[in-house]
């Protein structure tokens, strides 16, 4: 049986008891959030504001020339709505450059220069305003790879990571997320017209279900044909899970000696705290 | 006879261990002055649980000899206690450890015997099995401790009720996980089900004092409780936040439920015993 209901009451108990500590046995007390005006974004930000207090969390809208006014619109109600401090820092300037000096380059690329620049923003307003980054990627993304390393992917700490796309949609509900925020489409908003769906060739509805059996419920590929699903979007995803790992963990390193870092050098991030 | 059992549901510092007794005594003066006599911590309470490769750097060895236990022994002429630890015993030998503390003695240690690895756990990689299983008298009867997935196993709590435990002390670092739809976790709910079917099945009473807090992405969902020998629950904790709960322990009611319901009386010990053997010997190399 595929259940993705989850207690919302739970989750939320549990995420914004996750931030607080994470936050504030290192230190900090300030989060820093990257608020693109989709659904993902904005249900971190609530929890981090139910975790710290809206004054410790700060907003940073990063569009670029061709973002919808949508986004930007979006980020500003929820911006209003949890009455944080927030800041505008278009992308434009940083990344027109690159583009200029290499006319030719794909969608693709330019989706990823985009991400990083707005890594770049966030890491620096980390600094600023003595805040850790949240992570704003759910696990349909992180499993699909949907997702820029070293760009969006980039985090401090992720409260969201473990809910599915379908399930943040009941947590948002749950937080009272203003709806038009949790009906439209979801998009990385890099160039005109994307959509993630458009883009993945298929719905998170679909995936979501397919990912729960393959890995919440450890079924193989054929079982999940056995259960209905046809066979190229089982193949499909299973091998977008499997060529995507390497955005999951860190880069290897060589062993050579006898205690080497990744491997036999073994500690937990929050050691000592 | 009556006793007020507490148990601790607390956060930890994970690697530190000075911080981590000074909780225990700060604790421990708070349940006494509550009216407690036995205060439970949970699993590994003093160095935290997600341990790795500090396992080696907090270990202890819990005598007078040892500062941090002699502090913690002088503590339990006020009241017994129950502390987890890591016990590194006279070989280097590195165990996940509970022990029992009263009137400045160490009355028992536990090394629990079943090391989770698998899934999210990895304990058989930085600790050695216990092999021991014993119940041991206090002054509140006969008692026996278990830590985790020990009490994940049936056997365990079935040889401490062989062993003349009436008292079952479990201790946990239980890591919450299966959020669905129901208001707590699937890993609470397995937990409360068979500590309520141990209290049952064995008609005693079965404490659990599970932690809370966080270590990296893993939540610890607390929620201790108490059950008495007719399965009720006497005594709850709240899940998620640090507590002190206090359970009124009336060991006459282990007369009252024995004297209705005799599972004790009528366990046939020697043929689970000729059975097992059976069992055992007709097995093929591979499943002994």
């Amino acid at each position: 049986m595929i259940d993705l209901n989850i207690n919302t009451d739970l989750a939320r108990q549990i995420l914004t008891g996750f931030i607080h500590s994470e936050v504030t046995r290192v230190g900090f007390s300030k989060v820093v959030v990257g608020l693109s005006g989709g659904i993902d974004s904005a249900v971190s930000c609530y929890l981090a504001v139910e975790a710290l207090g809206p004054q410790n969390v700060l907003a940073v809208r990063m569009p670029y020339k061709s973002s919808t006014a949508d986004s930007l619109e979006h980020a500003q109600k929820v911006i209003e709505v949890l009455d944080i401090p927030s800041i505008t820092i278009p992308i434009t300037e940083m990344v027109d450059p690159l583009f200029e000096r290499f006319p030719e380059t794909s969608s693709m690329r330019r989706g990823n220069i985009m991400a990083r620049a707005r890594m770049i923003i966030l890491y620096d307003q980390s600094e600023a305003f003595h805040g850790l980054v949240i992570g704003t990627g759910n696990k349909t993304e992180i499993l699909l790879g949907y997702t820029t390393l070293y760009g969006d992917s980039a985090n401090a700490l992720n409260p969201i990571g473990d809910l599915y796309k379908t399930q943040l949609r009941q947590l948002a509900r749950a937080l009272g997320i203003p709806e038009e925020i949790i009906r439209k489409a979801p998009t990385a908003d890099l160039w005109q017209g994307q959509t993630d769906e458009g883009e993945l060739g298929f719905t998170y509805e679909e995936v979501d279900k397919l990912l729960y059996l393959l890995v919440d419920q450890r079924y193989s590929p054929q079982d999940c044909v056995e259960a209905g699903f046809a066979e190229n979007f089982v193949r499909t995803v299973a091998e977008r899970i499997r060529r995507n790992h390497f955005k999951r963990i860190l880069p290897p390193i060589a062993k050579l000696s006898n205690r080497t870092i990744g491997y036999d050098f073994l500690y937990l991030r929050d050691w000592g705290t | 006879m009556k006793l007020t059992l507490a148990l601790a549901q607390i956060n930890t510092r994970l690697g530190n261990v000075e911080a981590n007794l000074e909780k225990h005594l700060a604790l421990a003066k708070k349940a006494r002055a509550s009216g407690a006599d036995l205060l439970v911590f949970p699993e590994l309470s003093l160095t935290g649980y997600g341990l790795q490769d500090l396992a080696t750097t907090v270990a202890l060895k819990p005598s007078a000899h040892d500062p941090i236990f002699r502090r913690l022994l002088e503590a339990s002429h006020d009241l017994d206690l129950v502390v987890g630890f890591v016990d590194e015993d006279s070989r280097h030998r590195f165990f996940i450890s509970s022990a029992y503390l009263a009137l400045g003695e160490v009355v028992h240690v536990h090394h629990k015997v079943y090391l989770p690895t698998y899934g999210l756990f990895d304990e058989g990689r930085f600790f050695a099995l216990g092999d021991c299983i014993r119940a041991f008298d206090t002054r509140f009867g006969r008692l026996g401790i278990l830590i985790c997935e020990d009490f994940w196993h049936a056997s365990p709590p079935y040889l401490l009720w062989l062993d003349g435990a009436d008292m079952l002390l479990f201790a946990s670092a239980s890591p919450g996980r299966g959020l669905g739809d129901e208001p707590q976790l699937e890993s609470a709910r397995w937990v409360e089900q068979i500590n309520q079917a141990y209290a049952s099945l064995f008609t005693c009473f079965v404490a659990h004092a599970n932690r809370v807090g966080y270590e990296d992405g893993l939540n610890f969902w607390g929620g201790s409780t108490v059950f008495d020998p007719n399965g009720e629950l006497i005594a709850n904790g709240p899940y998620h936040q640090e507590a002190l709960t206090l359970a009124e322990v009336d060991l006459n009611q282990l007369h009252r439920t024995r004297a209705r319901l005799p599972l004790l009386r009528d366990e046939r010990t020697a043929l689970v015993m000729r059975e097992m053997q059976r069992i055992l010997s007709d097995a093929k190399p591979e499943e002994k």
